[in-house]
């Protein structure tokens, strides 16, 4: 006879000093767990319940200026430092983490309307209505820190004036070209008083040029005729140029994917193109309910926040329909500028009522040090709830944002317009000859002609 | 050649790694041996009696074997906190205990001077149930009496779904009770209709509760729907006892009839039927199933094939009635409460040797036990996820039957070839046969016969769909067929 009983001695299980771990043992044969996906379940409607009790997008606000802000820059090669400009000529840097401005820069007689900052992060560009484009040295990190930095101010490194005024401005990735948009578009080099080159496609002013951060020479610019072209510095005629029904106002390439960009649009929605092929939009992105004023993507390429005319901004996923997120706030008007920091953790505003605002990219997620076990339990709910997040009540509580009421009142009503659009065009073709009036998709039925 | 065997390598490892449970390698988890019982030569396992189990194995597991003489207060019903650290028995004449069975010191011993039919431990060892005289109570470890259930009624039979945190009865109606013990709010209260029963258990698997009625029926019930779900014909005479496997799929039944049924639930059928009669059972964590009659008490266990047969067996002094016989999770034990005290024996290889501490940890701290406390009450499922299938969360709907025309389509369609005969312009004929008479009858003629279709084929499917109907009870396993035609009349 062999026999032999479960004989666990007590030793083994417990600590045996106060200050040591508990003894922890694991078995994971399913028996012992039962009805585990009905735990799962509670467990992802309980992360979705807590995602809402924790959005609190809102960081703060970064007051200063005295003007509306038009343009924004993050400097590439420091985290905490942000460009901004106003309308009333002046520029400031701002330090993100204590949202206090570090240094000014005037010398704008009018609005400025575009900045940016070199590769290096060493030079500030910007331009203005006043015919100037004016270069400017950036402080160094540690400037940056120091206590009695508010109140210093640079001289600029060059100013350059020209034949007309500028609408925008963006620096090469790499190289140390950059291009001006106005009346043309022109490149300057950081030496040259006058642009070193310059392109012109018809008569009408160029709103928005925004530099591909794959291939240094190539460009792309979206003009008050309602194009958008892409440019080849190598070659001296503009590459491929697309007409749309209406205005693109500003530009974003996808950093990860350099041949896509996508174009914040008039008509409230953004089109995401891949660049050598124009004939069709790749994805649009609807929700925006008045003109998108400014886009800018994550440095991950997966996601890009847009600033509307509708005082909100919202987080797209860079394939998505409708946006992921929404922001607003009862103060904040006019979104005229955004960015994504370059950790993708945060997104900067800048509006009409002159004040910067930084938000959260994810608005449930915790700032500051997490312990690995919490950063496991986070990790944890975030993938049950990615599991059950297409069951109805996960859904709903995942979707639901609050709106104020004209944004909720506006996008009813673009509901109803594009409805009964929709019913017409239907009814319209139901009673004309078959084939006379083909369907057009809506990544194809904004799109004028592409020209070559 | 090396690379494809690389890359099946690769694989089997990636699939050991996602598989679970059994499957997968996890030995070097396993701190805690397996216990077993194995004879050498002409010897049988059943021939083991205790005291020689006792001369074998260590000192701490003959701790595990004693008898509790308490001839006063019998018969004997007892419990296990889910971590088998703690008993809870019960004398039908009002004797209430809690044991640590660690140190086998009792933890409060009570005399509440009424019936007490049935006990259960609640989430954990702090609190419990007992099914009195007239009401059922909740007291806790002290023996302060919290809660006083009236709307219970009489309780002959109480479990607890650990996982819903709902306690349920059943009473001398017959009745069928739920309450959910964090709010106290009664959630389902439903008739069974089939007499009275003591006889109530939970399926651990999917936490559907299971009734045996004197007519040989097995009901099981869930919180949200006030019929059951499945209704079984198990015996030709009342059933006894049930119990149920930990992995949910086997199902034992014992009746008067004789007859012991061990039931797959995933087909309704009976795979075994074994003779004897059975007054309680119970499946361990392993899946042996102990049974008992009168003073005998007997533990089958699967060998190589499936079916259950004879691994050991007690026999009690004479006289002595078992009541009840549960095994200790995570023990080699089963305790029997019986009428003059309880017992706990040894059955080598019943138990599951590795606990989970997030799931079950005897050696719990109480501050352990608070956390666990707020984390199941985090993880506390709602009743409507108790369905027979606890996998469908979360999956996809099947894709549902063609629906069947409407009424009104039917007519209209019948209208339309009515009006069709009707238009049909009649040929012009030689001289007689083209008279307004005969072409009015002919018009008529065509009508009915439109119409006689319609007719037909309505028929038709009425009678495929009774043929159909005929062929599906024919399909179901005998257990459930009494009760498929009747719901269909």
């Amino acid at each position: 006879m062999r026999v032999k009983v479960i004989s666990r001695s007590a030793d083994e299980f417990t600590r045996e000093r106060s200050n040591d771990l508990q003894r922890v043992s694991r078995n994971y044969d399913p028996n012992l767990r039962t009805q585990e996906k009905a735990v799962e379940y509670v467990r992802a409607l309980n992360a979705a319940k807590l995602d809402k009790v924790f959005a609190r997008p809102f960081i703060g606000a970064m007051d200063g200026h005295i003007d509306a802000i038009s343009c924004m820059a993050k400097n590439p090669s420091h985290l905490k430092g942000v460009f901004s400009g106003s309308m009333d000529g002046d520029i400031r840097l701002w330090d993100i983490a204590s949202r206090k401005t570090v240094c000014q820069y005037p010398g704008h007689q009018g609005a400025v309307r575009g900045l940016t900052v070199s590769t290096d992060g060493r030079i500030l560009v910007s331009c203005g209505s006043d015919c100037t484009v004016r270069l400017w040295r950036v402080p160094l990190a540690s400037g940056i820190e120091s206590d009695d930095s508010s109140d210093s101010s640079d001289k600029s490194l060059a100013s350059y004036v020209w034949k007309n005024a500028f609408l925008a401005v963006d620096h090469q990735w790499e190289g140390n070209l950059f291009a001006t948009a106005g009346a043309q578009v022109d490149i300057w080099d950081h030496n040259r008083s006058q642009p070193v080159n310059s392109f012109k496609w018809g008569n009408d002013t160029v709103i928005s040029v925004r530099f591909n951060p794959g291939e240094p020479n190539i460009f792309a610019t979206s003009g008050s005729d309602r194009t958008i072209a892409v440019y080849d510095l190598r070659s001296s005629s503009p590459a491929i140029k697309v007409e749309m029904r209406t205005k693109t106002n500003s530009i974003a390439w996808n950093p990860m994917e350099p041949m896509n960009f996508t174009a914040a649009n008039e008509n409230c929605n953004c089109y995401s193109y891949d660049a050598r092929n124009l004939k069709e939009a790749k994805c649009v992105h609807k929700d925006h309910v008045s003109a998108v004023m400014d886009i800018d993507y994550s440095p991950t390429g997966r996601e890009f926040v847009t600033g509307s005319y509708d005082r909100t901004v919202r987080i797209f996923q860079y394939n998505g329909g409708h946006s992921r997120e929404i922001y607003h706030t009862k103060r904040m008007q006019r979104v005229f500028c955004v960015k994504f920091s370059c950790d993708a953790s945060y997104v900067i505003s800048g509006s009409d009522d002159t004040n910067l605002r930084l938000w959260k990219a994810k608005a449930s997620e915790q700032l500051g040090v997490i312990l690995p076990r919490e950063r496991k339990k986070h990790e944890y709910m975030e993938a049950v709830k990615n599991r059950y997040k297409h069951l109805p009540e996960v859904k709903r509580i995942l979707r639901h944002r609050h709106l104020p009421k004209p944004i909720y009142k506006a996008s009813a009503l673009r509901r109803t317009m594009t409805d009964s659009e929709k019913r017409k065009e239907d009814r319209r073709r139901a009673h004309s000859a078959p084939g006379s009036m083909p369907k057009t998709s809506v990544r194809k039925n904004r799109i004028v002609q592409e020209i070559e | 050649m090396e690379e494809i065997h690389d890359v099946s390598d690769e694989l089997e490892i990636k699939v050991k790694k996602y598989q679970r449970g059994e499957a997968a390698d996890l030995e070097w988890l396993m701190q805690t041996e397996e216990g077993r019982l194995e004879a050498e030569g002409l010897e049988k396992t059943w021939r083991f009696n205790q005291q020689a189990i006792a001369s074998e194995v260590d000192v701490a597991s003959r701790k595990n074997q004693f008898d509790l003489v308490l001839p006063d207060l019998g018969p004997y019903t007892l419990d296990y906190t889910s971590s088998g650290r703690y008993m809870l028995s019960a004398g039908r004449k009002g004797h209430l205990s809690i044991i640590d069975l660690h140190t086998l010191k009792p933890i409060k011993d009570m005399q509440v001077r009424e019936t007490v039919r049935d006990v259960v431990f609640l989430h954990n060892e702090l609190f419990f149930a007992a099914a009195q005289k007239k009401y059922t109570y909740i007291y806790n470890r002290e023996g302060t009496e919290l809660h006083c259930l009236k709307e219970h009624g009489a309780v002959l039979k109480l479990q607890f779904l650990k996982n819903h945190f709902l306690l349920s009865s059943i009473n001398k109606l017959g009745q069928l009770h739920y309450q959910d013990i964090t709010t106290g709010q009664m959630i389902g209260n439903y008739r069974s209709g089939l007499g009275r029963t003591d006889v109530l258990q939970l399926n651990p698997y999917n936490s559907v509760l299971t009734s045996g009625h004197s007519g040989g029926t097995v009901s099981m019930w869930k919180p949200t729907s006030p019929s059951p779900l499945v209704k079984m014909l198990c015996h030709r005479g009342p059933v006894t006892a049930i119990a149920f496997h930990p992995n949910g799929h086997l199902m034992a039944t014992a009746g008067m009839d004789k007859k012991l049924k061990i039931w797959d639930l995933r087909k309704y059928e009976a795979i075994q039927t074994l003779p004897g009669l059975a007054k309680s059972l119970d499946f361990s964590q392993k899946g042996m199933l102990a049974t008992s009659t009168g003073s005998f008490v007997q533990v089958l266990a699967t060998s190589d094939s499936q079916d259950y047969s004879r691994y050991m067996i007690h026999t009690m002094p004479k006289g002595y009635q078992i009541n009840k016989v549960l095994f200790r999770p995570y023990e080699d034990v089963l305790g029997i409460g019986h009428s003059s005290g309880l017992s706990s024996i040894l059955i080598p290889g019943s138990g599951e040797p590795n606990f989970d501490s997030w799931v079950a940890n005897p050696y719990e701290t109480a501050k352990q036990r608070r956390e666990k406390e707020v984390r199941v009450l985090l993880d506390k499922l709602p009743p409507e996820s108790i369905m027979l299938d606890p996998t469908q969360i979360g999956n996809l709907r099947t894709s549902r039957k063609k629906e069947k025309p409407t009424k009104e389509e039917i007519e209209a369609e019948k209208a339309a070839a009515v009006a069709a005969v009707k238009n049909v312009s009649l040929k012009k004929k030689t001289k007689g046969r083209s008279k307004p008479s005969k072409m009015a009858r002919k018009k008529q003629e065509g009508i009915e016969q439109a119409k006689r279709s319609f007719v037909e084929q309505n028929e038709d499917g009425v009678m495929k769909k009774k043929q159909k109907r005929i062929t599906e009870t024919s399909e179901l396993p005998v257990a459930l067929q009494p009760f498929v035609s009747r719901k269909a009349t």
